[in-house]
């Protein structure tokens, strides 16, 4: 399991590097959204709309942080469960969407997605929000302030530290790090 | 007859709502140092490191444990000597949700269940009154993440699936919910009574600390049956792979119809929190 510090934006040459199971450490611009925001960026693409912000070869962020302390770029700020986000994710990938940061597994469409137009999925540590809160240096609402919590934010982020769960190979770490683990027959 | 002030209620709650997202109890830590130390994949092991150190960046700094401080879900044992004076209990603990919720810049993560409408303090509340002898008000509140509450489940098996058919439809919820609900998690089954009853025992039984022996031997001794083929599955921390899939599994049973077997199985998840108070 190989570590590998990047900057965002991400290419496809970047990401032919990554397998499941590496760590990343990454630093640059990542979007955030969860399920509202997915729901209004997929009704836009379906009405041949106009995005409100830019995805090609973007990160998002599977977040809806609570409000930040005076002083405090943003509140705590760990991932939601993805699979919520799979129904959306692969006309995102379609568009150019190139990393997707969450917790727990996606549906066999958004991996075949990913394999196809190149994107991968990662892991950051569910229920780690204070600590990860510390990789955030700044949170800047960018669309659907109407929101709150599920707004879309745009994050500086400094070694932000997440694992490879599927790769642009069809790999999937959930499946293959239970099997190795596993005591059942 | 013991009087207590409707504001009294209302500020205990908020700080209740506060310390219980901010600071992980004792029993938690200690398990997450145990498991640490017994896990064998390194992935899983260094979960359990930033899983403490999380704990103590959200203690000193007063955020968050998870971005997800919950559904304010409270358990209440109302003394049959006590009057509230100045309004009613549930209003307070409405109230005291409100407020701390606000004060402490915790999510407000409750919505219309049509128009997703957020409802903007984090109200209401779930509150569960249990009626008791004496003159006490004891609080305690459990606050729920979605993620986690997402892979529970009541279902209502037949009597003539009993207690090998408890078992495998829980170890099997564990592991179609994989690394969705966070693990390691915390498994809350409840057994008989009805529907509900058997949802809200589930519940209940998350608040046991971890670690603590189930009083009934037979329960004791099928909580650590499940235990062991759950972390069979390999699941592991964050669902990684490893040795560790859940930290505890906690029992709660009532009598049931003659016709069913009602079973509920409340997954938590390792940010196991929950803060009381006696007034």
């Amino acid at each position: 399991m190989a570590e590998h510090r990047i900057t965002t934006p991400l290419d496809d040459d970047m990401l032919m590097k990554f397998k499941s199971g590496d760590k990343l450490l990454i630093t640059g611009t990542i979007l955030t959204g969860r399920d509202a925001a997915h729901k209004r960026l997929v009704d836009l693409i379906r009405k041949g709309e106009d995005l409100p912000v830019d995805i090609k070869g973007q990160i998002i962020y599977f977040v809806g942080p609570t409000p930040a302390r005076p002083g405090n770029a943003v509140g705590s700020a760990g991932p939601t469960t993805s699979y919520r986000m799979d129904a959306y994710s692969p006309e995102l990938i379609k568009l150019g969407l190139k990393g997707m940061i969450g917790k727990g597994g996606r549906s066999q469409p958004v991996i075949d997605a990913m394999k196809e137009y190149k994107a991968v999925y990662m892991a950051a540590t569910g229920g780690a929000g204070a600590l990860i809160s510390k990789c955030i240096k700044s949170s800047e609402i960018v669309a659907y302030e109407d929101l709150g919590p599920e707004a879309i934010r745009k994050m500086e982020v400094e070694d932000f530290p997440v694992i490879v769960i599927n790769d642009v190979y069809g790999n999937d770490l959930y499946a293959e790090g239970a099997k190795k683990y596993s005591r059942v027959s | 007859m013991k009087t207590i002030d409707f504001n009294v209620i209302v500020e205990k709650v908020k700080d209740i709502c506060m310390a219980a997202n901010f600071e992980l109890s004792r029993d938690v830590l200690d398990s997450f140092k145990k498991y640490r130390d017994s896990e064998e994949s390194s992935a899983g092991r260094e979960i359990f490191d930033q899983l403490l150190a999380n704990a103590e960046i959200a203690k000193n700094e007063k955020i968050g444990l998870c971005q997800d401080t919950g559904f304010a879900v409270f358990f209440v044992e109302l003394g049959d000597d006590v009057k509230i004076e100045g309004g009613n209990l549930i209003d307070a603990i409405n109230e005291g949700v409100r407020r701390g919720y606000g004060e402490g810049y915790l999510r407000k993560s409750i919505c219309h269940p049509f128009t997703r409408k957020n409802t903007g303090d984090n109200t209401p509340a779930i509150v569960h009154v249990d009626l008791v002898p004496g003159d006490n008000l004891k609080i305690t509140i459990a606050p729920k993440g979605g993620g986690s509450e997402n892979m529970s489940r009541v279902v209502m098996l037949k009597p003539s699936d009993g207690i090998e058919g408890i078992k495998e439809y829980v170890v099997n919820r564990v592991k179609e919910s994989g690394a969705n609900p966070c693990p390691p998690i915390v498994v809350g089954v409840g057994i008989g009574g009805t529907f509900e009853k058997a949802a809200t025992i589930a519940k209940k039984a998350l608040l046991r600390p971890i670690g603590s022996e189930n009083p009934d031997p037979e329960l004791n001794e099928i909580e650590k049956d499940l235990l062991k083929r759950i972390n069979d599955l390999g699941i592991g921390p964050q669902g990684f792979g490893g040795r560790t899939t859940a930290l505890a599994v906690h029992i709660e049973m009532h009598p049931c119809h003659i016709a069913s077997l009602p079973l509920a199985v409340n997954i938590n998840c390792h940010s196991s929190r929950h803060k009381e108070i006696i007034l």
